[in-house]
């Protein structure tokens, strides 16, 4: 999750523009630098070019020695840098200067919002470009084998390969900029990156092609040129895409936090100023139905309270004068009066942001076996290379030939095979999840679930419907029912709105008065005076036999009060999933922000041994790294804003697809519907994907051991590393198409 | 053979179309926001229309 103290709220304790300070960077630091809670002054810089683990490395070893000025903390995810510093022993433009020093390109975060767009548009065309020349060069070498089998003219062979190098060529050139920029980037601040390797082989096999063509020799690597840049592209593309999304969250999250509050002043009256100006101690007005802006206290008014964004409980809370509020919260009753407590930075909402930014940085540190695989066999591949063109030189063969055997090793170990294993099976698990309505957001996503061995779920929204339904009307008359769900029609209060939903069809009742927080009350004709609402409103004593469960009474003229008690119902196959979990091998735990008594029965009907009740945001991340720390992997089920840092810190994690926007973002999976079948559906496939993917590797690493020698020894033709080549991507594709058949359960 | 001067030329012509039909098609905007389109199946309502 990307940080949001560069985002304006830091404003508010930068410290003054100074006008020169923007010419030498291009922007002001200083304006974007905020103090956090240990007392540390932040900056925080989105870093575009950076790619890989050697990136994060180098950026972070600039402030790695014993007298660096700040420390610093990069996020590949985010592509962020945060620094930090004791106030006053660093120069943020100083700082900044020494990451561009080294060849970064550092921005403060708003400046570079457009330019994500503009270069995910760079990177589309640089697709479309190298995989239409890909293609068409790929058809034309094609005829070249075919024409080495039978006996093409070497005037027709001629005439396509300079075909081949006009579409070539100016197609390197455009769509290789993505690599060779950062590349040279790279190289003019003394690193090496991923970037670097790549650049070079597309050049080598151009440059050679070129040469090769102009002596009329037989052998050009066009087409190999371009498939290599055009899956790595697609890859680039795809990761590129997905850092956006998370980039975008960022923002939206800060659309949730009021921006404009009004303020009682000292001689009582009310003006509007932005919430990042409120200080503590400022009154604060909250018209009904409005969010509360700040978090503070209460001082005059009584209301009622939706905390569900932050808590995930979804009955109001009255609130009192004196009562703790927290911004985020949706006030439902009357308008009241809420003295600032804290500044919009220190809210509870801000809190919840920054638990998920820390949990994502923690989660960026898992390496796709795509990866995995990729450490170990890029040096593997490049050493044997070197080793065959340094062998065939020993043997005495000429320079020429011996670099020529040397890039065929490079090109028939070229990873297609091994780069399509794992993108194949994953493409087809995607595809067959997405079918039974649950979106997997990523490939690694899969391998990660895989993997888990632990359930931790939220309850509200999750095992339950996150509704509040009447719970029991069998011994309620239904002219009672009818007459409460006339009256409740009229109120938007959720308890209401559930006695509404119990008897659709009534209609609704004329010249209803609502006090909000209270009730509702009305004159019905031939009924007399009804009333709908709390105890106090209908005038009963409160009792000791409430079990907990929200509640409303009806009073009419001649008959007793009616009680109508509401329950969160549990999803539908609640029970069997969460037992069909546990055949599977998982140990389950319920953890709940709600209450107690509420977790305690959930937690029995569907038949999960250790629960919590009442967690914070904050508690249950923790519990989390306990696990973690016990060396469990983790599956976050949830769905509440609440749950957000939780999902992100998480190992893997699902929300249902009703979830809170960060939640949604926040989650590895999403699932449709209200059955929580789709559940364990999810970790069956992922562990088919799983196994596919090991099989894959193993057809690749199989296809390499024998193909490799070959090549290393000068014995592979065109024709045959082509046939080859195709052979064993056709065999990892089908191997992967397996997924989309077979059992599902 | 000489029949390929011609088949060539054409067949690239043909892919150039597309290309510049794909091109055309990033910079009208049409692959702005492909996470939205493959979230909203998981959209329990209806979006409103307006929406491109």
């Amino acid at each position: 999750m990307g940080g949001l103290g560069e985002i304006p709220i830091g404003q508010a304790v930068a410290s003054r523009r100074s006008p020169d300070a923007a010419d030498a960077l291009g922007f002001d630091p200083t304006r974007y630098v905020r103090r956090d809670a240990q007392g540390f002054d932040c900056l925080g810089l989105v870093v575009e070019d950076m790619h890989c683990a050697g990136c994060v490395r180098r950026l972070e070893g600039l402030f790695d020695d014993a007298n660096a000025p700040a420390r610093a903390r990069a996020n590949l995810t985010t592509r962020r840098l945060m620094l930090r510093w004791l106030p006053g022993s660093a120069d943020p433009r100083s700082l900044v200067g020494r990451v561009q020093a080294a060849g970064f390109k550092a921005a403060p975060y708003d400046q570079s919002a457009g330019a994500g767009r503009a270069q995910e548009r760079h990177m589309l065309r640089a697709l479309a470009v190298s995989g239409f020349a890909a293609a068409n060069v790929m058809l034309l070498s094609v005829a070249i084998w075919a024409g080495i089998a039978q006996d093409m003219g070497a005037t027709t062979r001629l005439f396509l390969h300079w075909i081949s190098a006009l579409i070539a060529l100016p197609a390197i050139a455009y769509a290789g900029q993505i690599f060779f920029v950062p590349a040279l980037q790279a190289l003019r601040g003394r690193r090496v990156t991923m970037d670097v390797p790549i650049s070079l082989a597309v050049l080598l096999a151009a440059g050679l092609s070129v040469w090769e063509m102009m002596q009329g020799g037989g052998q050009v690597y066009f087409d190999a040129a371009l498939t290599l840049l055009f899956f790595l592209l697609i890859g680039r593309y795809l990761d590129f895409r997905v850092r956006g999304r998370v980039r975008a969250t960022a923002e939206n999250i800060l659309a949730l936090q009021t921006t404009s509050v009004s303020v009682i002043d000292d001689g009582g009256r009310q003006r509007s100023m932005a919430a990042a100006d409120v200080v503590p101690g400022m009154r604060v007005v909250v018209a009904t139905g409005q969010r509360i802006p700040v978090d503070g206290v209460l001082r005059s008014g009584e209301t009622e309270i939706d905390s569900s964004l932050l808590t995930g409980e979804s009955v109001p809370r009255p609130a009192h004068p004196g009562d703790r509020v927290f911004a985020g919260t949706l006030n439902l009753g009357r308008a009241v009066v809420v003295e600032v407590g804290a500044t919009e930075q220190q809210t509870v909402l801000s809190e919840i942001v920054r638990l998920l930014e820390v949990a994502e940085q923690g989660r960026a540190r898992y390496v796709r076996l795509a990866d995995r695989a990729a450490r170990l066999y890029v040096p593997l591949v490049h050493t044997g290379a070197v080793a065959t063109f340094v062998g065939w030189l020993a043997v005495g063969a000429t320079p020429y030939d011996a670099l020529v055997t040397a890039i065929a090793v490079l090109i028939i170990t070229c990873p297609c095979a091994l780069g399509l294993a794992v993108p194949a099976v994953q493409v087809a698990a995607v595809g067959r999840l997405l079918r039974r309505g649950i979106l997997a957001k990523s490939g690694d996503a899969l391998e990660r679930l895989a993997e888990a061995d632990t359930i931790v779920c939220d309850k509200t929204g999750t095992i339950t419907l996150g509704r509040l339904d009447l719970a029991d009307s069998a011994g309620i008359a239904d002219t009672d029912l009818d007459l409460a769900a006339a009256l409740a029609l009229t109120s938007s209060h959720p308890l209401a709105r559930a006695m509404a939903r119990a008897r659709p069809g009534v209609r609704q009742a004329t010249n209803v008065a609502e006090e909000p927080g209270m009730g509702l009350a009305a004159t019905i004709a031939g009924v007399g005076s009804v009333r709908l609402g709390n105890r106090a409103w209908c005038g009963i004593a409160a009792s000791a036999d409430g079990d907990g469960d929200p509640e409303i009474w009806l009073t009419r003229p001649g008959g007793a009060p009616v009680r109508f008690v509401f329950q969160d119902r549990l999803r539908p196959e609640a029970a069997a999933a969460i037992g069909r979990l546990r055949e599977l091998g998982f140990e389950i735990e319920l953890l709940s922000g709600d209450r107690t008594e509420v977790v305690r029965r959930v937690a029995e009907q569907t038949g999960i041994a250790h629960w919590r009740g009442g967690c914070q945001p904050a508690d249950k991340v923790a519990r989390l790294t306990a696990l973690k720390a016990a060396g469990r992997k983790v599956w976050m089920i949830g769905d509440g804003l609440n749950d957000a840092p939780a999902l992100a810190a998480a190992f893997v994690s699902t929300s249902p697809s009703s979830a809170a926007d960060i939640s949604q973002t926040a989650a590895d999976f999403l699932f449709q519907g209200d059955s929580l079948a789709a559940v364990p559906e999810q970790y069956v496939v992922a562990r088919r994907a799983g196994r596919l993917v090991r099989q894959n590797f193993g057809l690749a690493v199989a296809y390499n051991l024998i193909a490799i020698p070959l090549a290393v020894g000068g014995l592979v033709t065109p024709l045959l590393a082509a046939i080859a080549m195709s052979a064993s991507s056709v065999i990892v594709t089908l191997n992967a198409l397996r997924l989309r058949r077979g059992p599902g359960r | 053979m000489s029949v390929l001067v011609y088949l060539i030329p054409a067949a690239l012509f043909l892919g150039v179309l597309g290309l510049c039909g794909f091109l055309w098609a990033v910079r009208s905007g049409q692959f702005d926001d492909l996470d939205g389109a493959a979230h909203r199946i998981l959209d329990d309502k209806e979006p409103p229309s307006t929406d491109t």
